[in-house]
């Protein structure tokens, strides 16, 4: 039986985007294109399997070596810091995870700042480098409100417009990292089928180079 | 598979396997207490792989620690100031695994060479490590890296420590894209870039990699340090299990434990590394210690769900007796299945969901074993 390379993409437009470009680069699987709510699809002559996972969770398959290859967000590899390679930067998805507050906010270093998030670890290491003391206010969601409502100082939250902030009377303050989305792969799945990841990954790298 | 063999979980029997591959080199077995001083961990702490230690104070009032390690305790008790120190282990550790966040007891064998190494120390040990895998599984991969080579570059770079920091992790993590990026930004030249690209995109048998890797890194790394560490690889390649080794200098370890060869090895199935080792010299030192070493862990926790046997049926034979059934005639009627090589499981019902392929009764009043369907 041929072996079989797994990719987790990420559901969504994004994973889409990044489908067409494994497409591109070789390695097709047209069924996946077809309408209706499977998550995983074969190409058995090419020995390639795709399927979609929540975005968050990409990583955690990779980590865990059902998936060989995965697409992933930055903000999320930096969050959970999975034990996988980094491969490409595809340069799509992109934004910037960044401090917002209210317009009219002015840190006093006299008190200890608040801060809400979903990316805990992220702003932890942000202001730790900046020896800040922080309290950290972990939210799963609608961060925006959290210094509307006095639930905290500012947010570290991702922005792509700022439209969101904006109609919060927020504003970004400074830049944590820019995000993007970013090719990893398993480490042992990387050394048994290498020849294949490696021909993805120059298929792809020579497109993310034709765009830049 | 001897009936013996059968029994045993598929982790268990590795370690049998590794345990005579040790001992068939002259290694000795090292025997040691389950706890130890927690001062011993908190000294050492960037050397263990998880920071979260299990306490719990003696009956003298010290604190003692469930030993998250063991080469940290072979170190403390190593005593031979000439001549070189063989040993192996086969222990439980006690750490919070990377992936659950929680804490486990994981089976650990592996080996520590402490003395006077030298090359033929270093060679035996690379070949041992990648036997160790080659006994495990046929598909199996043996990384080696060099740190000394790996800081020999980033020294060259004449760049701040955070930087050679950010660079380091981004070596271990193939990640080329903000290694250049990093590089970019600090001011390397474009021959520094190209050595710091060679060894993050330098992957594959050693006598093929070396040849592209080393005219591109050669001005950085002292020639004695290139060459030694070239001889090794061909030599190692040129074993018996040669084969597996891979050059791959993203294998990377904390410098200030480990200076030299780095290790780490794979096999298919098992999503991470299950070996892992390497020249730790700068331990040594940090403990006071004038020797040198090298050493690595097999964790057999990994290969619980891949060396499983896989068998289809829990047992052999299932036999049904009643209430009136004859201990004698039944206890005969079950020896003479077992005699035969059988499993058998004696029940008065059928477990809902034990695999079986025969099902037999014990008929009580003709005291014979009977197919149950017959």
């Amino acid at each position: 039986m041929k072996q079989m390379l797994n990719v987790a993409l990420p559901k969504g437009r994004l994973g889409e985007k990044v489908y067409d470009m494994f497409e591109k680069a070789g390695f097709p699987c047209p069924s996946i294109k077809e309408d209706n709510r499977r998550l995983i699809f074969e190409n058995e002559e090419l020995g390639l399997r795709f399927f979609w996972a929540k975005p968050s969770d990409v990583p955690i398959y990779v980590e865990r070596g059902v998936a060989d290859i995965g697409v992933a967000g930055k903000d999320i590899l930096l969050e959970y810091l999975p034990d996988v390679y980094e491969l490409l930067d595809l340069n799509l998805g992109k934004c910037r995870m960044a401090v917002a507050a209210p317009k009219d906010f002015r840190d006093d270093p006299r008190h200890t700042l608040r801060v809400a998030t979903k990316f805990s670890r992220i702003a932890k290491n942000y202001y730790d480098a900046q020896g800040r003391d922080i309290d950290i206010i972990h939210l799963n969601g609608s961060i925006e409100i959290a210094p509307i409502i006095g639930l905290s100082d500012v947010i570290v939250d991702i922005v792509e417009t700022g439209t969101t902030l904006k109609e919060n009377n927020l504003e970004v303050f400074a830049t944590v990292v820019p995000i993007s989305a970013r090719l990893i792969a398993n480490k042992a799945g990387f050394k048994f089928k290498n020849e294949t990841i490696e021909k993805i990954v120059r298929g792809i790298a020579a497109q993310v180079e034709m765009r830049k | 598979m001897s009936t013996a063999q059968n029994i045993l979980q598929g982790d268990e029997r590795a370690a049998l396997a590794l345990r005579a591959l040790y001992r068939d080199h002259g290694y000795t077995q090292y025997k040691m207490n389950k706890f130890e001083e927690y001062d011993l961990y908190v000294r050492n702490k960037d050397f263990l792989i998880s920071d979260n230690v299990i306490t719990f104070t003696d009956t003298s009032g010290k604190l003692l620690a469930l030993k998250p390690d063991v080469t940290l305790s072979i170190v403390k008790n190593s005593g031979c100031e000439s001549g070189v120190e063989k040993v192996y282990y086969q222990e439980n550790v006690y750490r919070v695994s990377g992936r659950t966040h929680a804490f486990r007891e994981i089976m650990q064998v592996g080996l520590e060479c402490i003395g006077d190494i030298d090359d033929y120390c270093l060679f035996e040990v690379l070949t041992l490590a990648a036997k160790s895998l080659a006994a495990i599984s046929k598909d199996a991969v043996l990384d080696v890296s060099h740190l000394g080579i790996v800081s020999a570059v980033l020294d060259g770079l004449g760049i701040g420590d955070t930087a050679r920091g950010e660079l380091l992790g981004r070596i271990g993590e193939k990640n080329l894209h903000e290694l250049t990026a990093i590089a970019t930004a600090n001011g390397v030249t474009p021959e520094g870039l190209a050595a710091l690209t060679a060894l993050v995109t330098s992957y594959g048998k050693p006598c093929e990699v070396l040849s592209v890797l080393v005219p591109l890194i050669k001005d950085f790394v002292p020639e004695k340090m290139l060459t030694s560490f070239s001889t090794l690889l061909t030599a190692l390649e040129k074993s018996p299990a040669g084969d597996l080794v891979r050059l791959d200098f993203s294998v990377v370890g904390d410098i200030g434990y480990y200076n030299g060869l780095v290790f780490k090895g794979f096999v298919a199935g098992v999503p991470e590394g299950l070996l892992s080792g390497g020249e730790y010299n700068g331990l040594m030192r940090k403990m006071g210690k004038s020797q040198n070493a090298i050493g690595f862990a097999v964790y057999l926790d990994a290969l619980e769900r891949l060396l499983d046997n896989g068998s289809e049926y829990d047992v052999d034979t299932v036999v049904l007796y009643d209430s009136a059934a004859d201990l004698s005639l039944l206890s005969e009627a079950i020896e003479s299945l077992t005699a035969a090589g059988q499993t058998v499981a004696a029940r008065r019902a059928l477990p809902e969901k034990l695999r079986y392929q025969r099902l037999l009764k014990f008929d009580s009043k003709e005291g014979k074993l009977l197919e149950a369907n017959a």
